[in-house]
């Protein structure tokens, strides 16, 4: 257990220059200035750790990082995705927290490998303590001569800064983030493009996760394989995995992948007293939401979970007893969406205020009988359809509340109250 | 129309963002004119935003009423943002939230007659391991509990 992120979290001042250096932070980016490392011997180490994008999407770091121009003749763009947003997930805030040089190195070994010599942080307006925390961090680095220009007489040179967002959740998504970090509303950008190659203010520019980022400096220290080793064949490494809902002890666990969640379950001290495991959101609230049975025999892993037929997301594991109601507990997710819904695309426009109104009726007591195959055709409607992924995470939980707790729904409209809570 | 101070802050921003790439800092610009006026902006000071990083003002305005932390009307001294989402719901946010409008004697979206405090209801803050929480200013109250919520109003000034 953390060994990666987290692994400084019991030290004096974890986010403090000092408690990174002192268990081996900067070595790798220390090597990089003194020129024994080549950016093609890191993408390869990457490629063999199976580290995949910690912020929803899984996608394969080191192959992502291969793609930008880096011989282009212009400048470059690194950018951090700490907007951290997704209902259930809370692990980059500690990250930055806790362990901000992480993101630094990260960051800039990234630079170097992409031949981008400038980085931006965008930091959720709302994260503060974060905020002031990564700012230090970068005081403490640019003081030490490891962020600047010919950073220790060498060719290589890397700035950082942080940017602060303004609340919207859309502004994870990232090229709304490249909106946003340009001065402007946040609305999801049309792909292709990719920002590999149209990016930050037009430029190519690479974003990750500030969990991905976080997770190299390590990886590179200790090997690709070695991180591989820690996971199961298709994840590689440990994971950030919030546990919160109604368990005992809520917490973030940096754990291997692979992990059963059962075990999981009990790291966070178990369901509450009296109470029996009776839905889970395995990875943040636009992934499809699953039985208790089905989840008690999945493992935390990208194919694990998507054989258990949903998906490992952010790693934001909302735990729900059988006190919940599952109608109740969709309209909010549903309000959520139709709420944070940037209003470009018809379908998830509308469609998010379909779904959410016909929940609302249902909870007030109008509930129709049609109203079941209403919701399903909706979400149907915008699955897919839609410029950004948004939509389909509105859409998702929908569907698989519905499918895996139609009769809820079914006595909520017949009985105008709730099957659980009377 | 923006303070000195407000300028010397604002400048520390637009020097992070290429030449000629100012706007980027009309996000954290708008905040800070908004804490000096009284947490709350109007077309005026949009303007003079826009006008100082040297955009069109209709651009300064789109921001402004896209993001949720901007306000266009007056609100309280002291805005409390109780996360209602998943992880907090399922940990009685809604009870605690009804419990803070007794309290105070404000509905959400409502300002207490002292103009000190109003309440609001906001998405998921990303520190769901502390559900319940409610944020204040800059500052994060997590595991709120009736007692808790008390304390804090009470020393609120
Ligand atoms: C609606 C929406 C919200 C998102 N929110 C976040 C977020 O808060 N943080 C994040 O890292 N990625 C978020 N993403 C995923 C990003 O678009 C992007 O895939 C990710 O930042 C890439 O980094 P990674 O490859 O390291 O995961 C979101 C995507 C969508 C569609
Ligand atoms: S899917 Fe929704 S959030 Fe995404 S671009 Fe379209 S309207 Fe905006
Ligand atoms: S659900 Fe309340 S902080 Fe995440």
């Amino acid at each position: 257990m953390n060994e990666v992120c987290f692994k400084n979290l019991d030290q004096k001042d974890p986010w403090s220059l000092k408690t990174y250096e002192a268990s081996g932070g900067y070595s790798v980016w220390r090597k990089i200035l003194k020129g024994e490392l080549t950016p093609e011997q890191i993408i390869g180490e990457l490629k063999t750790s199976g580290l995949r994008g910690r912020g929803g999407a899984g996608f394969p770091t080191g192959l992502k990082w291969s793609f930008m121009p880096r011989n282009a003749n212009m400048q470059k763009y690194v950018v951090c995705n700490s907007d951290e947003g997704e209902p259930g997930t809370c692990k980059d805030r500690d990250i930055l927290r806790f362990n901000p040089h992480s993101v630094i190195e990260g960051m800039a070994i990234g630079g170097f490998v992409m031949n981008a010599t400038k980085g931006y942080n965008y930091i959720r307006g709302e994260f503060m303590e974060p905020f002031y925390r990564f700012e230090e961090a970068l005081k403490e680095a640019y003081a030490a001569g490891l962020l600047g220009e010919n950073l220790d007489g060498s060719s290589v040179s890397f700035d950082l800064y942080s940017h602060l967002g303004a609340g919207a959740y859309i502004c994870g998504e990232e090229t709304a983030l490249l909106e946003s970090l340009e001065g402007k509303k946040g609305q999801p950008r049309f792909k292709p493009p990719f920002p590999a190659n149209i990016g930050l203010f037009g430029m190519p520019t690479t974003i990750n996760n500030t969990e991905s980022f976080a997770s190299v400096p390590d990886i590179l220290a200790n090997g690709g394989q070695w991180f591989a080793d820690i996971g199961v064949e298709n994840s590689g490494g440990c994971k950030l995995f919030s546990v919160t809902g109604h368990v005992n002890e809520p917490a973030n666990f940096e754990v291997p992948m692979g992990i059963p969640f059962k075990d999981l379950l009990e790291m966070a001290g178990g369901i509450r007293e009296g109470r029996t495991l009776k839905a889970v959101i395995p990875g943040g609230s636009s992934t499809p939401v699953l039985t208790a049975d089905v989840a008690m025999n999945m493992t935390m892993d990208y194919d694990g979970i998507e054989k258990a037929g949903s998906m490992l997301g952010a790693g934001s594991v909302i735990v729900m007893d059988d006190s919940t109601c599952m109608v109740e507990t969709l309209t909010r997710l549903a309000h959520f969406y139709y709420d944070e819904s940037c209003g470009q695309c018809t379908p998830c426009r509308e469609g998010t205020g379909w779904l959410y109104r016909v929940l609302k009726r249902i909870m007030d007591g109008n509930g129709k009988a049609d109203d079941i195959d209403l919701l399903m055709g909706v979400q149907d409607k915008i699955m897919g359809n839609t410029i950004c992924a948004l939509g389909d995470a509105a859409a998702m939980p929908v569907e698989s509340f519905i499918r895996c707790f139609r009769e809820e729904f079914e006595y909520y409209i017949e009985h105008g109250k709730s099957m659980v809570k009377g | 129309m923006i303070s000195t101070k407000a300028q010397k802050q604002i400048d520390v921003w637009v020097a992070k963002y290429p030449e000629g790439r100012q706007s980027s800092a009309v996000m954290e610009a708008l905040k800070i004119v908004q804490a000096e006026n009284e947490n709350s902006l109007n077309t005026d000071i949009i303007q003079a935003v826009a006008d100082y990083l040297d955009m069109p003002g209709i651009a300064a305005a789109e921001v402004a009423t896209f993001y949720e932390n901007y306000n266009h009307k007056p609100v309280g001294k002291h805005t409390i943002r109780f996360c209602h989402n998943i992880s907090c719901m399922l940990n009685g946010a809604d009870d605690l939230i009804v419990h803070l409008e007794k309290k105070l004697g404000v509905k959400t979206g409502e300002v207490t007659k002292d103009g000190l405090i109003n309440v609001k209801k906001v998405e998921c803050l990303g520190a769901c391991v502390g559900a319940p929480m409610f944020q204040i200013g800059d500052q994060y109250h997590e595991n709120l509990t009736a007692d808790k919520i008390d304390e804090i109003v009470d020393n609120l000034k």
